[in-house]
């Protein structure tokens, strides 16, 4: 079952709903999309076209554009080793051998066990905290390798790893599709309101009521 | 009150001396929460600007000089003003995609203080009418994500955003939105492009201005993070108060991330043009110098498209106009610093290759031409060069950013610098900026490039 869940089909709904043109969504749905089967299979893209009502062809267009969608199953972890400039200055590169060796795969493999996928990556803005990596995009810093065996030693045996920084302490590491843990849950009754843009002519009221004078 | 010291909560910044615009709240452990927002001034810009006319708060921000936080440096009043002026509606869209190597603070500022950036982008659709605002944040930060979808919750819930906010006429919806890995949607009409369901590939020039025809073909300002995290500040203290601080030409403070080789690297807000490349390096308040045994060989000063800059530089201000006289850029606020035990085809090549791992592949200058660059310094940090290489690799760069490519001085030799920025071949600066650890590193470590060729036991092909 690749396409979408009534529940995330609703979500979908809701998220549509906030842009002026529901092509706008697609980025996001596909995240959704992601998030539901850790992976962009051909049938949710068939799917999410038919929700934003553009063709299978341009989700796919964009989807194959961006790094972050898998489209073929990836581990449960994700765990991308950054070996940008800053990264590599203080060891980012033997960082990304040791976790070659540790995990017994190369970059862009999976183990047997399909607990992790390892990834080089470019540089994820963490750079004075040299070298350091995302495992499902929470940052390890400063990592030395035996931190990293830690890290993937508590994830093999289910305890929450320490070494990962989270939104609030002790919060959950999700398998791999899953972003941030909360939503923006904007309905439409607490919106101003959202309108293509065909149906705006005017400038919004404030603009007019609040001009002073000389409003060059 | 300044601590000196790496705040442990948001690991990378350093609560160092002198005036907070943007990161006053940082030391909070709970900075991201609404009720820590408010206990602390939050959402009293808002209330400032509201309190005026819409026009009055664009009259401030262009009287303050609020350059762009970006990389460009673009006063934000002056593009605010590029609206034309009877096309509606007109969008916000958050430029939160930060991925130039070496750079992070949107990343902090994202994190550590939500509510502070949604109350900026109230304000920057308050003053110029603009109906709707996305917040595009970079898809590998999970957690700025959960932050800034928690912070719009409260900031809806308690009537900051949406219809009527505080019981004005003022109404917007701000929408989180999010990428999904790379770099070139950051450029703002690629950014634009990711927003409409495509591929994040940057629009033809002209119009060059987004502020003209952006999203949907409207009217639409695209503002970086930093920016707009000033606006409440600068709404509450005025524009004479904004203006006592940094330089007359760059007024204000500025986020750098300063990483690399030194023996504190961290997160600095300090006040820009009056603060410089040394004092950040090798003053106490700051970095504290070089590690022990090392000494400073050459460094990134503006992240990963900056040509590089070298020892006998380090005396110049935190400030655009001296910085790209000087052949560089002050960009994105990323300095990389690389001390004497650092390879320089090996930087150059890292660098390099990100540009030809990123590039979008519409331009086939760049989109050929950054493989190219990548393959021949790959063969020849392997030790596999040929005697041609280092011309072939200037002729390809030529063919992506034509003529003399800005670069340092080089006293040494007698060379004199060449002032930025780059001339292009292609629709962006992405390929051009391929170019510059290319000409910064052959200027001036040739003998490192010659010697790895000369190294080659036999020549392949005639």
């Amino acid at each position: 079952m690749s396409r979408l869940t009534d529940a995330n089909v609703a979500l979908a709904r809701e998220m549509i709903a906030r842009y002026p043109r529901p092509k706008s969504a697609l980025i996001p749905l596909l995240h959704l999309a992601q998030e539901q089967e850790g992976w962009v299979s051909d049938d949710a893209m068939a799917h999410l076209a038919e929700l934003v009502g553009v063709t299978a062809a341009e989700v796919r267009g964009t989807c194959t554009f961006y790094e972050m969608f898998k489209l073929h199953p990836v581990g449960t972890y994700m765990v991308n080793v950054c070996t940008n400039i800053s990264c590599q200055l203080l060891g980012g590169e033997e960082l990304l051998h040791h976790a070659e060796e540790a995990l017994g795969i190369r970059p862009g493999g999976t183990t047997e066990d399909g607990l992790f996928t390892l990834e080089d990556v470019e540089c994820i803005a963490a750079c004075t905290e040299a070298p350091c990596m995302q495992v499902n995009y929470r940052y390890g810093l400063r990592l030395s390798t035996d931190d990293f065996d830690q890290i993937i030693a508590d994830l093999r045996a289910g305890r929450h790893p320490q070494g990962l920084v989270t939104a609030n302490p002790g919060e959950p590491i999700p398998s791999h599709g899953t972003l941030g843990l909360t939503r923006q849950q904007t309905g439409e009754s607490k919106m101003a309101g959202v309108l293509p843009p065909e149906q705006v002519n005017e400038a919004p009221v404030w603009l007019n009521a609040n001009a002073t004078e000389d409003a060059s | 009150m300044s601590t000196g010291e790496y705040v442990p909560h948001a690991p990378g910044y350093v609560d160092s001396p002198g005036t907070k615009m943007v990161t006053s709240r940082f030391g909070y452990e709970d900075s991201y929460t609404l009720e820590r927002s408010l206990a602390t001034g939050g959402y009293e810009g808002l209330k400032a600007a509201l309190a005026q006319a819409p026009d009055a708060c664009h009259g401030i921000t262009r009287d303050a000089t609020v350059l762009g936080r970006g990389g460009a440096g673009f006063p934000a009043g002056i593009k605010w003003g590029f609206c034309p002026a009877e096309v509606w509606p007109r969008y916000l869209v958050v430029n939160g995609d930060e991925s130039e190597p070496g750079t992070y603070k949107d990343r902090l500022l994202m994190e550590r203080d939500p509510h502070q950036l949604i109350e900026g982008c109230l304000i920057a659709c308050y003053a110029i009418g603009l109906s709707q605002c996305f917040l595009y944040v970079r898809g590998e930060m999970a957690i700025a994500q959960q932050r800034l979808a928690d912070a719009l919750n409260e900031a809806y819930e308690a009537g900051y955003i949406g219809k009527n906010i505080l019981g004005t006429d003022f109404s917007v919806d701000i929408i989180l939105h999010w990428g999904a890995g790379a770099y070139i949607v950051g450029e703002e009409t690629a950014l634009i492009e990711s927003l409409e369901g495509n591929r994040g590939m940057p629009r033809l020039k002209p119009p060059f201005f987004p502020a003209a025809v952006g999203l949907y073909g409207q009217p639409t300002i695209v503002n970086n993070v930093e920016t707009l995290a000033n606006l409440p500040w600068l709404m509450v203290n005025g524009a004479d108060a904004y203006k006592e601080h940094g330089s007359e030409t760059s007024p204000g403070t500025r986020m750098f991330a300063v990483s690399g080789h030194v023996k504190r690297p961290g997160v600095y807000e300090v006040e820009q043009g009056i603060t410089t490349y040394e004092d950040l390096i090798y003053g106490d308040d700051y970095c504290q110098g070089i590690r022990d045994g090392h000494e400073l060989k050459m460094f990134i000063p503006g992240g990963g498209s900056a040509p590089w800059l070298f020892p006998e530089h380090v005396s110049l201000p935190l400030e655009a106009r001296p910085v790209g006289a000087a052949g560089t850029m002050l960009g994105s606020g990323a300095i990389v610093i690389m001390d004497d035990s650092t390879d320089a085809v090996k930087a150059c090549l890292r660098v390099v290759r990100f540009f030809a791992r990123e590039s979008c592949g519409k331009c086939a200058p760049c989109r050929e031409g950054t493989s190219w660059e990548e393959k021949i310094l790959q063969r020849i940090l392997d030790g596999n060069g040929r005697p041609e290489d280092i011309d072939l690799l200037l002729d390809v760069a030529d063919n992506i950013s034509p003529g003399p490519y800005p670069v340092a001085s080089d006293e040494s030799q007698g060379l004199e610098a060449v002032p930025f920025p780059p001339r292009q071949t292609t629709i962006c600066p992405l390929g051009p900026s391929s170019v510059a650890p290319i000409t910064s590193a052959i200027r001036r470590f040739r003998h490192e490039f010659d010697a790895k060729i000369s190294g080659v036991p036999v020549e392949v092909g005639s």
